[in-house]
């Protein structure tokens, strides 16, 4: 009977444009898909809509002016962008750096990446019809900025690490504050597993969904919680350290498919939480280590590296962010390119999306966590 | 509450000019479209979220223009993007306002100088009502901005007078 009703029963292909105006593109991402009822055949994501010329930007400003734009490319985890971007500066000014500042540095890109994730999180949540875990998420990200305020006054984007050290000293609370925070938040994570991570109806919506073999994200250059989902033990922190990551003691949880399938949402997202975790663990390594000293090197007051190539990269919450510098002697680079991992991790989106339904898209979405000022640049 | 806690004798009328009612209402629930664009949308979100909390002064968010009074405009406007935002604009019923939050949205921001492909201003495609400068503003910043544009919509009238 089916076979009869299908067999006579024609249908097109109807295109349907998500974006780039829709609360879940997460920004102002448009998504294309071609639809078999509901069903995806094709997607493609269009991009664009929020280029800000960060590269022209580069060639114009001085290396300490460029800071301020690239807090403003990935602007949920701006410390981590900073830091990669001073990182790849200071290799080609080949300067030692106070052990106290590379203390400061991690502390802070810790604190982002959780302050980060916990945006993810809400988000996602909000993406397939939960609301209330994303106040929960809020409440505890603003005592993260919180912190950040007392460090350096701003609580989104913080011009705070910059060449050879940072722009403030830690106030004389900060690590009393930071302390009560890491104790305050670790139950919270308990609550959000609670409110959502082991919620039927969100295990409905995300296992299964959107599962990304680790091949596939290997081939697509996919890096972050996005491939360790998949079960691939990558990090940067750990095949490549950089600033004093190496002093620390820490896991890197991977997606085992607890829910559905490994490399499923439910894997990205439950990996960030057990980051989450983990994040907790450097901080208090941190904050028991830091020496006092000094918070800035010797850099002098005109940035002037000599000819050169320098390319530093790092673990940002999103995954492998890189930069490539160009110095030709003067006061600006000559160029620098970024590689973002929001961009190479919607990369895979088309492929991975392909055979499901339109209320998955969102998920697939939320799932890869992207940020589109750092896709479009 | 003054009127409510009270007893009516006879049925609970209240007198009041049309025009009063009118405002009354439309001061305190100002539907707001869900739209981030960037930096200034995670501000926003925040202002929505538990700790600030939008809520309390009558925002809701909607995720369509057709449902809402007020849009925000929280972030860069690129030029492939402003002439999306004149459409999502004229898409919404009017009376309609809009809130310009941040400095790339008021006059291009930080990328007035080299960048070649941000609007410098929104107000070049859109009238703007509220200008709210910062970048991003602080959450604070954007409720002082919101009340504002209260301020204004209980300053003007919409009955025609003969």
């Amino acid at each position: 009977m089916t076979n009869i009703i299908e067999s006579k029963l024609k249908t097109d292909e109807m295109v349907l444009n998500m974006g780039p105006q829709h609360p879940s593109t997460h920004g102002v991402l448009r998504v294309e898909l071609k639809l078999d009822g509901e069903k995806i055949v094709k997607a493609d994501s269009h991009i664009g809509y929020l280029h800000r010329c960060f590269e022209k930007h580069c060639e114009a400003m001085t290396y300490p002016q460029i800071i301020p734009y690239v807090d403003r490319m990935d602007y949920l985890a701006a410390m981590s962008n900073e830091l990669g971007y001073v990182l790849a500066v200071e290799k080609l000014l080949k300067i030692e750096i106070p052990e106290r500042v590379e203390y400061i540095r991690v502390i802070m890109a810790e604190f982002q990446r959780i302050a980060s994730h916990l945006v993810a999180l809400g988000t996602f949540g909000l993406d397939t019809g939960a609301f209330t875990p994303f106040l929960y998420t809020f409440r505890d990200r603003e005592k993260i900025l919180t912190l950040f305020e007392l460090t350096c006054g701003a609580r989104l984007l913080y011009n705070y690490i910059w060449v050879g050290g940072v722009s403030h000293d830690l106030h004389p609370d900060f690590i009393r504050l930071a302390k009560e925070f890491i104790e305050y938040f670790r139950p919270k994570v308990v609550e959000l597993n609670e409110l959502l991570t082991y919620n039927k109806i969100f295990i409905e919506r995300t296992a299964n969904i959107g599962v990304l073999p680790p091949e596939l994200a290997i081939n697509y250059g996919v890096s972050g919680p996005s491939l360790r989902g998949s079960g691939v033990k990558w990090d940067i922190r750990r095949e490549d350290p950089y600033s004093i990551y190496d002093m620390f003691e820490f896991d890197i949880p991977v997606g085992e498919g607890l829910a559905g399938t490994t490399g499923d949402c439910w894997d990205r997202y439950y990996v960030r939480i057990l980051e989450m975790e983990q994040s907790l663990r450097i901080l208090e390594q941190a904050l028991d280590q830091i020496p006092e000293g000094d918070v800035s090197a010797a850099v002098p007051k005109r940035v002037k590296p000599i000819d050169g190539i320098s390319y530093a990269r790092v673990e940002n919450p999103k995954g492998e962010l890189g930069y490539f510098i160009i110095s030709k002697g003067g006061l600006q680079p000559f160029r620098v390119k970024v590689r973002p991992p929001s961009f190479v991790n919607l990369s895979v989106f088309s492929e991975i999306a392909k055979g499901h339904m339109v209320a998955d898209v969102v998920a697939i979405l939320g799932s890869l966590d992207i940020v589109l000022g750092e896709i479009d640049r | 509450m003054g009127v409510l806690d009270k007893e009516f004798l006879q049925e609970n009328f209240v007198v009041s000019n049309l025009d009063a009612v009118l405002k009354w209402a439309r001061v305190a629930s100002v539907w707001q479209t869900t739209f981030g664009l960037a930096c200034c949308a995670i501000e926003m979100m925040a202002t929505s979220a538990s700790h600030y909390d939008f809520d309390r002064f009558g925002l809701i968010p909607r995720p369509s223009p057709r449902q809402s009074d007020l849009l925000i405009i929280s972030g860069t406007v690129t030029l492939k993007m402003a002439s999306r935002i004149k459409r999502i604009y004229e898409q919404m019923p009017d009376p309609k306002y809009v809130i310009s939050m941040g400095s790339c949205s008021n006059c291009g921001g930080p990328y007035w100088e080299h960048g070649y492909h941000v609007l410098k201003g929104v107000d070049r495609v859109i009238p703007v009502d509220v200008y709210v400068p910062g970048c991003p503003p602080r959450p604070e910043a954007l409720l002082e901005g919101l009340l504002k544009l209260k301020e204004k919509i209980a300053n003007e009238s919409l009955i025609k007078s003969a």
